[in-house]
């Protein structure tokens, strides 16, 4: 168990961090962004597994197996559409040179 | 083994250190692709790491759980269509969410069973199996009774997680158009702050000892059923306010629920994603001019006050006409909406946007923050469709450009560039920052009929003299405007 202060430092911390991250980013990757957090919240799968796997009467193991198989499909889901909408924005990266010529024509 | 319990700590470490610098690459373009990768590895680092914890049980019930968990969610994420991401998003997270409030009513469950079988309180809860009782003969040992602070966080956190479950699951149903009336009767917000207060009157008693199995059964109950009411009279275009809430809730939920598991990673990376999903959530707000509080709990376009009536006729044009008229401006502004998600329309206007730039044309995309189902909706689309990002220019940097524009091209979107939002108060919109494309010299709006947007608000643009309505769906619009430039080539 983690002393409560501790936790309390952690949490502080973490907070800004998730709020710097976040605080100048482009309205063009809102979404990925918003979903990639979505991804990484998926980290509860850990905790589900950690329930189940210390349950021990039938009914804590079937609430903790459906805690995992959710917990599972917002890792794994999460992580495929993020995956699937950054792949695009990787077609536009010729885009220094474009840029450039753009700059040229001025 | 000594060292094992400190190399899964390590594992912990890692992972969290993998998702913070993941996160980071997401903000930038260049970097983003990476940056999920990287977090993906934290994540199956952490995973991995898991089943090696001591005194781990049912692992054959983990491997299937994962195994089908991620096996469905994958598949299914990768068949959605673009255009049907933001119910997605919602659908994962709110997985999360119910996933946290398992691992709270697992703890729950746990800690109740262990304390009725050291007090040796008779249980006369119905859902008690009768396989419990082989654990009542032998009580635990050292009752590895919670803290009421742990205790306090946990069903905090199955709170939150069980709101934002049964709260994404109705803006799923409701962006998939499965619930497409908006849910509204008297007495709404009562009933809901009583749901509410009842919830967590539950959960007050849950901590202070008064804990039966009857009792966590009624909180969940009464959590669940407050996410779905509290999200049931929301419309469609508030979402990405509710989409990127939601995302906030599960993530201090499962920073929560990691509290009472002693799980430093849960806790940093759930905290991490509180605090930037209420900065986004904050963010998308601003962008529609209410608080948060005014989303949850406003009646949107119930304003009683009778809106101003709108002088003059939509002035019809047809596709050739249109098309000349942007084939020989000098600058055309695009703004997409929601329609041309709905139409699939993105490729078709990236086509045409490539034939105006081949003759000259200054062609630039303008995005609204809240266009769309979801915050950065539209550039999504728009990058699926191949539109390089350096043409997709913000609210703030395109506004100050609209005098100089020739023809600004609206096609499916309304509230967001209505100009009643900045001239009539009475108008449930009035304040909303909106796209100034009357300035332009030209507007061509393409639009499916004459009715209203999804608020049911009346459009000024489309009156405006300035203005030329192109009727139509808007992949068939583009199609014909893309057509009629080509003939125009030859």
């Amino acid at each position: 168990m983690i002393d409560g202060f501790l936790a309390l430092y952690i949490f502080m911390l973490a907070a800004f961090t998730g709020y710097e991250i976040i605080a100048r980013v482009p309205v063009i990757l809102h979404t990925p962004l918003m979903s990639g957090s979505n991804f990484v919240h998926g980290i509860v799968v850990v905790g589900a597994m950690i329930a189940l796997g210390h349950a021990q009467t039938p009914l804590e193991m079937t609430v903790g197996f459906i805690g995992v198989l959710l917990g599972a499909g917002n890792a794994a889901g999460g992580y495929v559409v993020t995956e699937r909408m950054l792949e695009m924005f990787k077609s536009s990266k010729p885009d220094a040179s474009k840029a450039a010529s753009r700059e040229a024509k001025r | 083994m000594i060292w094992l319990p400190s190399l899964i700590k390590a594992c912990y470490l890692v992972a969290a250190l993998l998702f913070i610098l993941g996160l980071k690459r997401m903000s930038s373009p260049r970097t983003a692709r990476g940056g999920i990768v990287w977090a993906g590895y934290g994540m199956l680092l952490a995973v991995f790491a898991t089943f090696f914890l001591p005194d781990m049980h049912n692992l054959g019930l983990i491997i299937a759980a994962v195994v089908i968990g991620v096996g469905a969610a994958w598949w299914s994420g990768k068949r959605v269509a673009m255009t049907d991401m933001p119910q997605m998003v919602a659908l994962y997270n709110g997985m999360g969410g119910g996933a946290a409030a398992a691992i709270g009513a697992v703890e729950l469950i746990g800690y109740v069973r262990k304390l009725q079988a050291t007090i040796g309180i008779p249980d006369t809860s119905p859902l008690r199996p009768e396989a419990w009782a082989i654990d009542a003969l032998h009580p635990v040992v050292a009752v590895v009774a919670l803290s009421p602070i742990e205790l306090a966080l946990g069903v905090l956190g199955a709170l939150i997680g069980a709101v934002s479950f049964s709260g994404s699951l109705i803006a799923f149903s409701k962006l998939q158009g499965w619930l497409d009336k908006r849910f509204v009767f008297t007495g709404q917000r009562a009933l809901n702050l009583l749901l509410l207060a009842a919830a967590i009157v539950a959960g007050v008693l849950l901590v202070s000892g008064y804990a039966s199995f009857g009792l966590i059964a009624a909180f969940f109950v009464l959590a669940l059923l407050f996410g779905l009411m509290m999200t049931l009279p929301i419309g469609g275009a508030d979402m990405p306010v509710v989409i990127s809430l939601y995302n906030a809730f599960t993530g201090l939920a499962v920073a929560f629920e990691g509290f009472v598991l002693g799980n430093e990673t849960m806790i940093i990376a759930g905290t991490v994603v509180g605090a930037a999903g209420t900065l986004l959530t904050q963010l998308m707000a601003k962008a529609m001019n209410r608080s948060i509080g005014n989303v949850l709990f406003g009646s949107f376009g119930a304003s009683g006050a009778e809106a101003q009536a709108i002088d003059g006729a939509q002035k019809p044009i047809d596709a050739a006409d249109a098309a000349v008229m942007m084939a020989y401006a000098e600058r055309v502004v695009i703004v997409p909406g929601y329609g041309m998600a709905v139409a699939q329309a993105q490729h078709k206007v990236w086509e045409f946007a490539q034939l105006l730039i081949k003759r000259g044309v200054k062609v630039k995309f303008a995005i609204h923050p809240v266009a769309g189902r979801m915050p950065g909706h539209m550039n999504v689309l728009l990058a699926e469709a191949g539109v390089p990002y350096d043409l997709i220019a913000d609210m703030d940097e395109i506004n100050p450009e609209f005098p100089a524009t020739d023809v600004a091209l609206v096609i499916g979107a309304n509230d967001v560039v209505n100009p009643l939002a900045k001239t009539d108060p009475a108008s449930p919109i009035y304040g909303m920052p909106i796209l100034d494309v009357s300035n332009a010299k030209h507007v061509i709006v393409v639009k499916r009929g004459k009715g209203t947007g999804f608020a049911g608000i009346e459009n000024a643009l489309f009156y405006a003299d300035n203005s030329r309505m192109l009727y139509g769906d808007g992949q068939a619009a583009a199609g014909e405007l893309v057509s009629e430039l080509k003939t125009l080539d030859t």
